[in-house]
């Protein structure tokens, strides 16, 4: 249920809905902005169904990536 | 950072795995609550890597395989009228009713189009101001925001030609459902990381507490999952029951506010049947008392076309997780993709579609 | 009453207009016009009602395809174009060498006849950049409504490859899984460019001739190349399905292997697509006798159309007909043909 995929703002085109461009890895769409009114140019979002749901917290993102990287056997692997 | 292949790496995949086998020291049974996490399991053949004892069980997170027979009659019978451009995200467009379904209505020469988002759907009626344009508005706490602004926008720009068919559902009423239902073996939920994107997770909290089951809020990457698994693993082993957020970077705990305003000033909580489940009190929406002009339902007065299901479905008892598709006589024999008889075979997200388009053939290990 | 003399007269045929009619599709003056006009331009002779064209084997190898694709325009082709690749491609994924194709256009009244000559001035050139000659043809103009535009419909003729032993059923348990380059790019254009889905991206299609790589390919390994095939419909999965089914083989993929472009990967993930079934028009796979993989990768990565030809996968004795792959976890799963249509979905 419920694809969600993560883009970046790279414009806000305003109007009624609030629009704008999100980038998908090169690929880009418009997107319904009203529902993330704080989000900005270069913001990451979840997209789904053409509106922009969530704001990605690029901190909690870089830290559950570190929490990984901790567990053991992962590190080994990885400076491989 | 693209915040999709980062969680795709297989290196802290197996970190985690072997950190899920360390921590295990007993069965236990987890369900996963949204069909998206169901799709990367079986597509990542996750179950099949966990221990022995911990089992994945796939819930009902698929609106499309919940959405009732008669509903999808009622948009196929509103498909099928001369004036009308019935627009659907291409889920529903396979989905069988009683008779067809609506790809095959569309080949009959009915309007059935695809639209990517229900905006488009508004723009068709913008653009066809001499027709009708019907959206068919299904879909979980996800999608309910994205179909209210249709409404809303719809209803901004004064038209008259534009109408939905809500079919929406709820996820919490649903788990209640799951664990109040006789025999059931769930231990803990993985809840669905988008649902909650909207919707938080405090009406999880005493869910979780009442029935002493750990809810674990999950994202859809094979990381995600194999992290929300590793918690919900550690909580049963340590005998907490909490809700604990695997999706940090994308949920937090009240949710989004603007999204949760549009959706209850346009829909009202109602009660709903489920396909194979059957009807659970206030389990979904419909639309609110100022927004009933929109409805497609009365428009053409599609209210009296009812429907029953194929009685030799076990869709509700996998939609419950108490039976899986390997369990049902009819799965891949008479029933497949190609031919779905009940319909959690008809999205790919669909359990038995997703096993069956793994290729999972032969049946699943006797239960603990 | 009176009668208006002018009302009687016949009215004259319009001439020279911007759209085809259904008077270009009669067999009259109206047809002769069009031919006149689109016969020079594909270097065809056009006087008889076929063509005799030299072939330097006994055998021949022919293949026959219809082109329907909608937008008839998209980046990196056209309807003209793909149907010179296409054709090319079948032909050559025979171990075969193409050497003329023939041309029908069926032509639905009201084509802007401009169209009409930018697709054939497109056939023309992309069958002088493959070396194949289009010797004969036929045009039909059908009513408003009957068709979508323009649909065209080739037939190739080749010569196979002294050396050459390729067929689907000639796959066998050991052989390498090679394919000449990224995948998807063909499907993701034509689905991007299609109205409601409204993506913006730089790909464009893949569509291109492989003949000189099938050539090189048989050069470098000559009987050791097995199984060619271009995964077009139903893209890579349904290909390699196909076959397995054929050669009663089983295929094992290894998923990190696979070159699925960024775009196409981003592409599916928004649209719930599988790369795997995803079409492509530029782009084979190959099985090839374990000993020849790398001489014939080498021989393909020197061709910019094999540029980033790569191994995927082999050929296994186990499960007959069925692909499984190797994810990304190192479980495996099944990979299945496509069902029916692509279809976006939200969930």
């Amino acid at each position: 249920m419920c694809l969600g995929v993560p883009g970046k703002i790279v414009e806000m085109t305003g109007g009624e809905p609030s629009m704008g461009v999100v980038d998908f890895g090169g690929l880009r769409r418009e997107a319904c902005l009203a529902y993330v009114p704080e989000a900005a140019v270069g913001d990451y979002v979840i997209v789904h169904v053409g509106f922009a749901i969530s704001i990605v917290d690029e901190q909690e993102a870089r830290r559950t990536l570190a929490v990984l990287r901790a567990i053991p056997g992962g590190l080994d692997e990885i400076s491989r | 950072m693209r915040y999709l292949d980062e969680y795709r790496d297989p290196v802290l995949a197996r970190a985690l795995l072997e950190e899920i086998h360390a921590v295990a020291t007993r069965p236990w049974t987890i369900m996963e609550v949204c069909g998206g996490q169901t799709n990367t399991i079986v597509r990542q053949g996750i179950d099949e890597l966990l221990p022995a004892g911990v089992r994945m069980v796939h819930g009902p997170g698929c609106p499309v395989c919940v959405t009732p027979l008669e509903i999808v009659d009622r948009a196929i019978a509103i498909a099928v009228r001369p004036n009308v451009i019935f627009t659907s995200y291409g889920d529903m467009l396979r989905v069988p009713g009683s008779a067809t379904d609506l790809l095959t209505v569309k080949a009959a020469g009915a309007d059935v189009r695809v639209v990517y988002t229900p905006l488009d759907a508004v723009r068709l009626a913008e653009r066809h101001p001499d027709r009708e344009v019907v959206f068919f508005a299904v879909g979980f706490e996800t999608t309910a925001p994205a179909n209210a602004m249709a409404v809303l926008h719809a209803a901004q720009l004064g038209l008259r030609n534009f109408s939905v068919l809500v079919s929406h559902v709820l996820v919490p009423p649903a788990m209640t459902a799951i664990l109040d239902a006789p025999g059931t073996r769930v231990q803990a939920f993985l809840a669905a990381g988008h649902v909650c994107a909207i919707m938080g997770w405090t009406e999880y909290e005493p869910l979780a507490a009442r029935y002493r089951v750990p809810i674990v809020v999950t994202g859809f990457e094979p990381l995600d999952l194999l992290e929300g698994i590793l918690m919900a693993v550690c909580q049963l082993e340590e005998g907490r029951f909490e809700v604990e957020n695997q999706y940090a970077r994308a949920v937090r705990r009240t949710g989004n506010a603007a999204a949760q305003e549009a959706m209850t000033k346009v829909f009202h909580v109602s009660d709903r049947t489920w396909r194979g489940i059957g009807e659970i009190p206030a389990s979904g929406l419909a639309l609110a008392p100022e927004y009933t002009d929109f409805d497609a339902v009365t428009r053409f007065e599609v209210g009296g076309v009812t429907a029953r299901e194929n009685p030799a479905c076990v869709a509700g008892e996998i939609l419950q997780g108490t039976k899986v598709p390997t369990d049902c006589v009819a799965y891949g024999v008479i029933c497949t993709p190609r031919h779905p008889l009940g319909a959690p075979m008809v999205s790919a997200e669909g359990t038995c579609a997703a096993f069956h388009n793994a290729g999972r053939l032969t049946p699943s290990e006797p239960t603990p | 009453m009176t009668i208006d003399p002018l009302a009687m007269t016949c009215p004259a045929p319009l001439r020279g207009g911007d759209t085809v009619l259904l008077g270009h599709g009669s067999g009259g003056q109206l047809m002769a016009e069009l031919l006149a006009d689109l016969v020079p331009v594909l270097g065809a002779e056009g006087q008889d009602d076929a063509a005799t064209v030299h072939m330097a084997s006994p055998d021949v190898v022919i293949s026959t395809d219809a082109f329907v694709v909608t937008p008839r325009f998209f980046p990196g082709g056209d309807i003209g174009s793909l149907a010179v690749h296409g054709t090319v491609n079948d032909v050559a994924m025979m171990g075969a060498r193409p050497v003329a194709i023939s041309l029908a256009y069926v032509i639905e009244e009201g084509l802007p006849m401009a169209e009409l000559r930018e697709v054939t001035a497109s056939v023309a050139r992309a069958a002088a950049a493959a070396g194949v000659r289009v010797v004969t043809g036929d045009t039909k103009v059908v009513g408003r409504g009957a068709a979508d535009g323009l649909y065209l419909v080739t037939t190739g003729i080749g010569t196979p490859i002294p050396g050459a032993a390729v067929s689907a059923r000639h796959g066998a348990p050991g052989d390498a899984v090679l394919i000449s380059g990224p995948i998807g790019l063909h499907g993701i254009t034509i689905l991007s460019t299609r109205e409601g889905l409204g993506f913006e991206s730089e790909i464009s299609s893949d569509s291109r001739p492989l003949h000189r790589l099938v050539a090189a390919m048989v050069e470098a390994a000559g009987s050791s190349v097995h199984v060619l095939r271009d995964p077009t419909r139903g893209g890579l999965a349904s290909a390699l399905n196909e076959l397995a089914a054929a050669s009663a083989v089983g295929v094992r993929l290894d998923e990190q292997a696979v070159p699925i472009p960024a775009q196409v990967a981003a592409a599916c993930d928004l649209l719930g697509l599988d790369p795997l079934h995803v079409a492509n028009e530029g782009c084979l796979v190959a099985f090839v006798h374990e000993d020849a993989a790398e001489p014939v990768l080498a021989a393909m990565r020197a061709l910019p159309e094999g540029a980033q030809a790569c191994r995927i996968g082999a050929v296994v004795a186990d499960h007959p007909g069925r692909v499984v792959m190797r994810t990304l976890l190192g479980s495996t799963r099944v990979v299945d043909m496509l069902i029916g249509e692509q279809l976006p979905r939200i969930c």
